[in-house]
């Protein structure tokens, strides 16, 4: 990779960050790419069942080379394993788990998050067709959506947006967004800067947000352990 | 039950009588459960204007795991419904896009839950029903909405098919299907949305009997047609990666 990387959080770190939200007890459904990293965080003895869109439920890490199993895959394709009381049902009862309300929190990438919550995930300006998958069901139904995006595209132009221009997922329903500057809230009028990323000034992120950025009173260095 | 086998000699036998313009599902979520052995003799059948019904193309262009994508290359699609209608990453290609974007094959994308209980609808005789996915998106512009208990919901109309082409781990000579982790995927709902479902078993066809009715995934009343998939190399079977045949 010539490119240099991005100010700010790793993307392991954006992922831990969002990772240390989990409660125990909690069933997680986690999107591909860095998503799929908060898996990995040490989130200490919390219990988390994570599901997958194709009916795992309960699955742990990716299997050792030479000990995958083929018809075993999460979401992102990968050759997992399952965790002790893992159990497997097909689409239409995993997508009844999601319709139902069973999913704690979901986290996803996106493209843009808006003031209101809004975002978009599907498809790229001029694009025919999209990739919908299970994004739509998730945003419209977990209990809660978290999202990961780093904070501006390769272009420098901002993902936190007044209001989205690329076509949404879903509206109004993003809680919290990790990006490589902060952790932010929409908040309908804005964007609530909670923790802010070592290395950026509050002033450096209000350049490269579009839209209103205000700051929590007990504003912190982004949390990443505990 | 009925006392005659289902199973047929061959994936040519089972896919013979299809029709043009029949609307076929296929199974699988990635490579479990993905029925290559059907698409292969699909794609040797030769029949025209199908419409796919599935999560997505694939698009691996794997002659050992061939996708329906090879179908729409073939000149044999009219329609595909999809959850994916394009690459999940945008900088890859899908061969499917060129035909799609020339207006040469025409595309329904539908959200991947939307699309399961689409199906299961179809299986269990309801026409329609309201789900809150895609409301607000421009999926759902211009079209029927209800508020329900303060919420806004989208109709969604059953989707019935001619066939299912599913793949499962073991069956027993009346159908009764089981299926190995995350093969299950669409494969029991398609099942129960078709006229005609056609399963390719990676084990040796049982005697009827020989699942326990507990432990049946799908009843054998959703299938018709049996066929046990050969030992490699005749028989296509998911691979890992790198040892995919090129």
């Amino acid at each position: 990779m010539s490119e240099t990387r991005q100010k700010g959080l790793a993307r392991q770190q954006m992922a831990d960050r969002v990772a240390l939200e989990f409660q125990d007890g909690w069933i997680v459904n986690l999107g591909v790419g860095i998503p799929t990293m908060c898996s990995n965080t040490d989130i200490g003895d919390r219990d988390i069942t994570y599901h997958s869109e194709n009916g795992v439920i309960g699955y742990g890490g990716v299997a050792a080379a030479g000990e995958e199993d083929l018809n075993l895959v999460n979401a992102g394709g990968q050759n997992v394993t399952l965790k002790p009381g893992a159990a497997v049902v097909h689409h239409a009862d995993s997508f009844g788990i999601i319709r139902g309300g069973h999913i704690d929190v979901t986290v996803m990438g996106a493209y843009q998050v808006s003031m209101g919550g809004d975002f978009a995930n599907w498809k790229l300006a001029g694009q025919k067709g999209g990739g919908i998958g299970g994004a739509m069901d998730l945003a419209a139904c977990a209990k809660r959506v978290f999202i990961i995006l780093e904070h501006v595209t390769r272009k420098g132009e901002p993902r936190l947006v007044e209001a989205c221009d690329l076509p949404v997922t879903a509206r109004g329903v993003v809680k919290l967004v990790a990006t490589n500057y902060g952790l932010f809230e929409p908040t309908g009028s804005g964007f609530l800067l909670r923790e802010i990323a070592p290395g950026l000034t509050v002033e450096e992120i209000r350049a490269s947000t579009a839209g209103t950025l205000t700051v929590a009173p007990d504003l912190r260095p982004v949390r990443l352990a505990g | 039950m009925g006392q005659k086998s289902k199973q047929l000699a061959s994936f040519r036998d089972a896919v013979a009588d299809i029709p043009d313009g029949s609307t076929i599902a296929f199974g699988g979520f990635a490579m479990p459960g993905t029925p290559f052995n059907l698409i292969k003799a699909l794609l040797d059948h030769g029949a025209k204007r199908l419409t796919l019904v599935a999560n997505t193309t694939g698009g691996a262009q794997q002659p050992r795991m061939p996708d329906i994508g090879m179908l729409v290359e073939n000149g044999q699609v009219a329609k595909v419904i999809w959850a994916f209608t394009a690459a999940t990453r945008p900088t890859d290609v899908l061969p499917f896009t060129k035909y799609y974007e020339s207006g040469e094959v025409d595309a329904e994308l539908v959200p991947q839950g939307t699309l399961a209980e689409r199906l299961r609808a179809a299986g269990a005789g309801i026409p329609a029903f309201y789900t809150p996915t895609a409301v607000g998106t421009e999926l759902a512009a211009g079209r029927e909405t209800r508020v329900i208990n303060g919420r806004e919901y989208l109709l969604e109309y059953a989707l019935p098919l001619d066939y299912a082409f599913i793949r499962a781990h073991r069956a027993d000579a009346a159908g009764n299907l089981r299926f190995h982790r995350s093969q299950r995927n669409f494969n029991p709902v398609m099942a129960t949305a078709a006229r005609c479902t056609i399963a390719e078993v990676d084990e040796p066809i049982l005697p009827a009997g020989a699942i326990d009715a507990d432990d049946v995934h799908t009843a054998g009343i959703f299938v018709h047609r049996l066929v046990q998939v050969p030992p490699a190399p005749e028989g296509l079977w998911p691979t890992k990666r790198q040892e995919r045949a090129r």
